[in-house]
């Protein structure tokens, strides 16, 4: 048995992680010193941190996220978003600099677009506001959304952007991955295929070690096909 | 046309079999033995947790769902998460059908059950969100409620939720006067007491009483040798409950 397995151990809710409370990290809490896991996941473990990688739950928005929200109402004063987590959204009217005067804001978004966007802040009743003030951000007018775990998310993008680099590189596709599980794919349509493929693959393979190069495999093989199909 | 009678819902004292026959019980097992059990997690698609148990001739699913929003909104709660949970017997799970929805039965295991899960789930993290837990008994056979139990607390676990330990829920019964261990459907009808367990198990060590019902009579000896029973066969639960989710997530790191 290769990966990740030997390395890291799956743990469950209540599982013993660590007897020191100063390295108590995400996925643990503490009690009487000692450290204990409380969500399913790989556990991380290292001298000064004790952290548990979730393989399953809800996208919980934070300061500075980009996500990608769908509009499920338009307001008087702004745009509510679903945005896949246990909270709904708000874009004001006032973020969203595409609204020129003159504009109604169904003209400028209306229900069931999608967008990207940013969020920039969560006040303590967890009422999320986001803005599109943001070279990244915009609405969605063509391409392709694919939704995925947004626990799998870090994997996507890989170690410093390692892994989308290469999905740019070789497939020469537009990707902007939102932190709730929803990736905007734009570019041929051949191509974005391939990769939401390999979005899928890396997915179902999150967690596992030599990823990056099983996605680098699965591309050429794909690559090699595709010409093929293309003289037949 | 020759005519039984059957499935007289009165129970004449000469209906009742003998439940145990040379110290073992009506199906074999030993008085401390639990009935087999088989668990898988994430059977349903949609759902964010889930797992399909059989405990004997016990079938329930499990499904959970969230934090998600809350509907009716004035259900909310803005310091933490509100946790609801269904336990529902189709109508065919028991031999005469039952009328479907709630009942006074359903409607309190319920509510003891939801009980047992508020202080392990940590609720204060998902702030107005809602955490729904439904279970559905497909067939029944004595100590649903246990099952139930049981399912729920790996489809928690499969959705990711964060809790301080897990539940494992098992029954002691007494019959013919004598203790045992998971009672089925014969054992729970005619016997003389039903004590449906359920323990919050952290680090595979047992920390404390979830849920305590019980139905008939037991001495204070009779009681404190019940919850050792019970807590030996919750460990054996306990363990399968691990299996499961290990099976499940353990191929997350083979090739």
């Amino acid at each position: 048995m290769s990966g990740i397995g030997s390395s890291r151990k799956l743990v469950l809710p209540g599982d013993l992680v660590g007897t020191n409370p100063r390295a108590a990290g995400y996925g643990t809490y503490v009690e009487n010193g000692r450290v204990y896991a409380k969500i399913m996941g790989l556990l991380d473990k290292s001298d000064n941190i004790i952290r548990i990688i979730p393989l399953k739950g809800r996208y919980i928005p934070s300061e500075g996220d980009t996500v990608i929200g769908i509009v499920k109402e338009v307001a008087s004063n702004g745009w509510n978003l679903d945005i896949y987590s246990p909270y709904p959204a708000f874009l004001p009217a006032s973020e969203n600099p595409e609204l020129k005067p003159g504009r109604k804001l169904n003209e400028v978004l209306d229900l069931d677009d999608s967008v990207i966007t940013k969020v920039v802040s969560i006040d303590p009743r967890m009422k999320v506001t986001l803005t599109m003030k943001d070279k990244i951000c915009r609405p969605i007018r063509f391409g392709r959304i694919v939704a995925i775990n947004p626990t799998r998310v870090p994997r996507v993008i890989g170690k410093k952007g390692s892994m989308i680099k290469l999905l740019k590189n070789e497939l020469g596709v537009q990707i902007i991955v939102g932190q709730n599980g929803l990736i905007w794919l734009s570019g041929d349509r051949k191509k974005v295929d391939v990769v939401e493929e390999a979005i899928y693959i890396i997915e179902e393979g999150a967690h596992t070690e030599g990823l990056t190069d099983r996605i680098t495999e699965f591309i050429k093989k794909r690559k090699k096909e595709g010409i093929k199909n293309g003289r037949s | 046309m020759a005519e039984v009678e059957i499935n007289d819902k009165v129970v004449r004292k000469e209906d009742k079999p003998q439940l145990i026959v040379d110290g073992k019980r009506l199906d074999g097992r030993g008085f401390e033995e639990l009935r087999p059990i088989k668990m898988e997690a994430g059977i349903l698609k949609r759902a964010d947790g889930s797992c399909y148990l059989e405990m004997g001739r016990n079938k329930v699913v499990a499904a959970v769902y969230g934090p998600r929003e809350v509907h009716p909104r004035h259900l909310q709660d803005p310091s933490k998460a509100v946790i609801r949970y269904r336990y529902n017997m189709a109508p065919f799970s028991v031999e005469e059908r039952k009328r479907p929805g709630p009942d006074r039965r359903s409607v309190e295991i319920s509510k003891v059950s939801r009980e047992a899960y508020e202080p392990i789930i940590m609720k204060e993290l998902f702030p107005r969100s809602g955490i729904d837990i439904f279970v559905e008994v497909l067939q029944a056979d004595a100590g649903t409620r246990t099952a139930c139990l049981n399912a729920a607390t790996v489809a928690l676990v499969d959705a990711g939720i964060p809790m301080k330990g897990l539940i494992s829920s098992v029954a002691v019964a007494k019959v013919e006067g004598v203790l045992v261990l998971d009672p089925m459907k014969e054992e729970d009808n005619f016997g003389e007491a039903d004590v449906p367990f359920a323990f919050v198990i952290r680090n595979g060590k047992i920390e404390s009483i979830a849920l305590l019902q019980m139905d008939g009579r037991m001495s204070v000896e009779e009681m404190k040798k019940a919850t050792e029973m019970a807590k030996k066969g919750a460990m054996q639960i306990y363990e399968l409950q691990r299996e499961t989710i290990m099976k499940k997530y353990s191929k997350e790191d083979v090739d």
